[in-house]
């Protein structure tokens, strides 16, 4: 029976996730094809998710400062007009050089605040947003001049809300394209995707795997056997938001647009929600998890509106219903996390 | 050293607030409509502040779940918005609904935080994000009948906007204001956040008030001698709702209208930020410290304002301030955390 216990929060949203198909009264094809973009612009934050939780940090919220990464480089490839797979992998290669430098940061902030990991990177998140508006909205065009004059408001003092990319939504296409649902897609983001999850396996098997585990297991037992458990932490949190950058760069690419200022804003929530529908915990999680946990909270999120359109007359019941999903998710986990801890002391 | 350490925002806030009241100056705006301004801001968001101190005496930390009780407040304001109440008679109605509604709300969440010692502020963060959701179907299926707060097309549903005007807006700003020379000060304001504060410093003179302040410096301590903890964090929290949600009405009488839906998403924040200015930490807080903290807060938000037009970028206002209050809640967690510390010895 234990076995299965951990099955049940996935269980409960697949059963949810029925109901609203049945509610919203859409074709499977629909979904599906709705399905594969979500997944494509959104696995990669869950996958990012995994490491901070296997080192014992909790939720990296701070990932939103890894999408901000990726913004920044997506700006200055706009700026220079770069475009096509050249300017793709520059923006790749500028955000990680960017993660690289930001995780660091935030390592060393979240290694001051032990025990607080989770709160304290909700409000790392929170003020990174505001540095970033603080130059995008008033740096560019007083300290920082754009080269290219379409991406600034006509005022000469900050940016356009979004910047037009379409250039890379062409990039996958024709590429081992398979049929999903109703229209043809290409395979090459989800191999992306799988690769990179791929990645986090073998990272999480490797020497600074183990270390992350061991830290994870007993920040204080680690200490004494000699691991720098600050810089195992510091690793984890750079891993994630690297990897977060990326998926903002596959969102970004998957949509052909951006939105400077409004798109990475809730995807913090959703992709922690999203791994904990998929059976993780605060202290377990594994790609299984994060997976699962995608693909059932997107569904959800795909037909809860159309459901409440459908049921009650009203679009924004559904839109309600899936916020408090995704909120009302978290708070479910924590409780239930962390009476499972305190019984575990006993 | 600890005395010394615990005065660096309020230095730095005093530096910034320095700076930009010399900007000011140099931009010539006339320093006395700020100055009676800041009266009405510090009061005004001043109760929500002083909604954090029970909770935080009682060992709960930071309140981040205030939507909870301002939720509360909000209801209580609508119902006597529906019931057409004017006036003073229509203001403490909706702070009396208000606090019952927050008696219940307070009761349920202080449930939720008895279960999971040391987590609450981050639990309180979600406990009150998710809320949010759970009042808009509230906004939107009660069946409200007056048409002052519904959508103006379609008449159902609550707007996310309702103008007070012709209920209780300024109640309290606009009454009792004595003049004195150029200065405009809003006494019947003042003097309600003060006896509010008074009633606050009151308790925590009385046997309950010690047995709470007991229960947050030294946990195991308080139980050893056979107090009940989960009761008086129960009334601590409790407290801290019935405030939240007398805050948002004095708030709201004074902004003039009611923000429903994502209104009180973030509003716990710069409150936060505020008690923490003043100097208090997540396991003490006097209400001295809300009164400082508050009014600095408060005037350097104001004082960016002519500003940030003057530099004719107005979007700034907004960021720096979220960058202020941020940056606060930041910095307290790093350097006045150490709850570990504490529970160890």
């Amino acid at each position: 029976m234990e076995k299965y216990k951990r099955y049940l929060v996935p269980l409960f949203f697949l059963v949810l996730s029925i109901i609203g198909i049945i509610g919203a009264g859409v074709s499977m094809n629909f979904v599906l094809s709705e399905l594969y973009a979500r997944f494509v612009r959104n696995g990669i934050f869950v996958i990012a998710l995994l490491i901070p939780i296997m080192a014992g940090m909790g939720i990296n919220f701070a990932i939103k400062v890894g999408a901000l990464a990726a913004h920044t480089a997506l700006i200055i490839i706009a700026d220079n007009q770069i475009y096509g797979l050249k300017g793709f992998l520059l923006a790749i290669l500028i955000s990680t050089v960017l993660s690289v430098i930001l995780g660091n940061i935030i390592g060393y902030i979240l290694n001051k605040a032990k025990g607080k990991e989770m709160i304290t990177s909700i409000v790392i998140g929170f003020l990174a947003t505001n540095l970033y508006q603080l130059l995008f909205m008033v740096g560019y065009g007083t300290i920082i001049k754009a080269k290219n004059s379409e991406i600034m408001l006509s005022r000469g003092i900050g940016l356009r809300n979004n910047i037009d990319l379409a250039e890379f939504k062409k990039l996958f296409d024709g590429i081992l394209t398979i049929r999903v649902g109703d229209t043809n897609e290409s395979l090459a983001p989800v191999i992306i995707i799988v690769v990179v999850a791929l990645l986090v396996y073998y990272i999480s098997g490797s020497r600074i795997g183990h270390h992350i585990k061991a830290v994870g297991g007993n920040i204080n037992t680690s200490q004494a056997v000699g691991i720098d458990t600050n810089r195992v932490r510091r690793i984890a949190i750079v891993i994630s938001t690297v990897l977060a950058s990326l998926g903002q760069i596959m969102y970004i690419q998957n949509i052909g647009m951006l939105n400077i200022y409004t798109d990475h804003l809730n995807i913090d929530i959703f992709s922690a929600a999203a791994l904990l529908v998929g059976g993780a915990t605060l202290k377990n999680a594994n790609i299984r998890n994060a997976f699962i946990g995608v693909l059932l909270f997107h569904t959800l999120f795909i037909v809860s509106p159309l459901a409440g359109q459908n049921l009650f007359k009203h679009a924004a019941l559904g839109e309600y219903f899936r916020s408090f999903l995704a909120y009302g998710t978290i708070v479910f986990a924590f409780i239930m996390n962390l009476r499972y801890e305190s019984e575990s002391k006993l | 050293m600890k005395n010394k350490k615990v005065q660096i925002p309020q230095i730095i806030i005093c530096i910034y607030l320095l700076i930009l009241l010399v900007v000011v100056n140099v931009i010539g705006i006339p320093i006395v409509g700020i100055i009676n301004e800041s009266f009405i801001k510090w009061a005004m968001n001043g109760v929500l502040v002083l909604s954090l101190v029970p909770m935080i005496n009682v060992g709960a930390g930071m309140n981040f779940g205030m939507p909870i009780g301002i939720s509360a407040g909000l209801i209580g304001l609508c119902i006597a918005i529906e019931l057409r109440l004017q006036g003073v008679i229509g203001f403490i109605t909706a702070m009396i609904v208000g606090s019952l509604i927050a008696i219940v709300f307070g009761l349920c969440y202080s449930k939720i935080l008895n279960r999971l010692k040391g987590k609450e502020e981050i639990i309180g963060t979600f406990a009150g994000f998710s809320f949010i959701p759970i009042m808009n179907f509230f906004w939107t299926l009660v069946p409200f009948k007056n048409r002052q707060m519904l959508y103006p097309v379609g008449g159902k549903g609550l707007r996310p906007k309702i103008s007070l005007k012709n209920y209780f807006e300024g109640i309290l700003d606009n009454s009792l204001v004595v003049k004195i020379g150029e200065f405009q000060i809003p006494v019947a304001l003042i003097l309600f956040f003060l006896i509010l504060c008074f009633l606050i410093q009151y308790l925590y003179r009385t046997r309950v008030g010690h047995v709470m302040t007991a229960v947050s410096e030294n946990e195991k301590f308080a139980q050893i001698s056979g107090v009940n903890i989960n009761k008086y964090r129960t009334k601590g929290i409790i407290l801290s709702t019935i405030l939240a949600a007398i805050g948002i009405c004095v708030y709201s009488q004074s902004y003039g209208f009611v923000e429903l839906y994502d209104g009180p998403f973030m509003m716990a924040f710069p409150a936060v930020s505020a008690i923490l200015i003043g100097g208090a930490s997540s396991k003490s807080a006097t209400v001295k410290q809300v009164l400082i903290g508050t009014y600095l807060l408060q005037t350097t938000y104001l004082l960016s304002i002519p500003v940030a037009n003057a530099i004719l970028v107005p979007e700034i206002t907004e960021v720096l301030r979220m960058i202020i209050t941020n940056g606060i809640i930041l910095y307290a967690f790093l350097y006045k955390g150490g709850s570990k510390k504490y529970g160890k010895i």
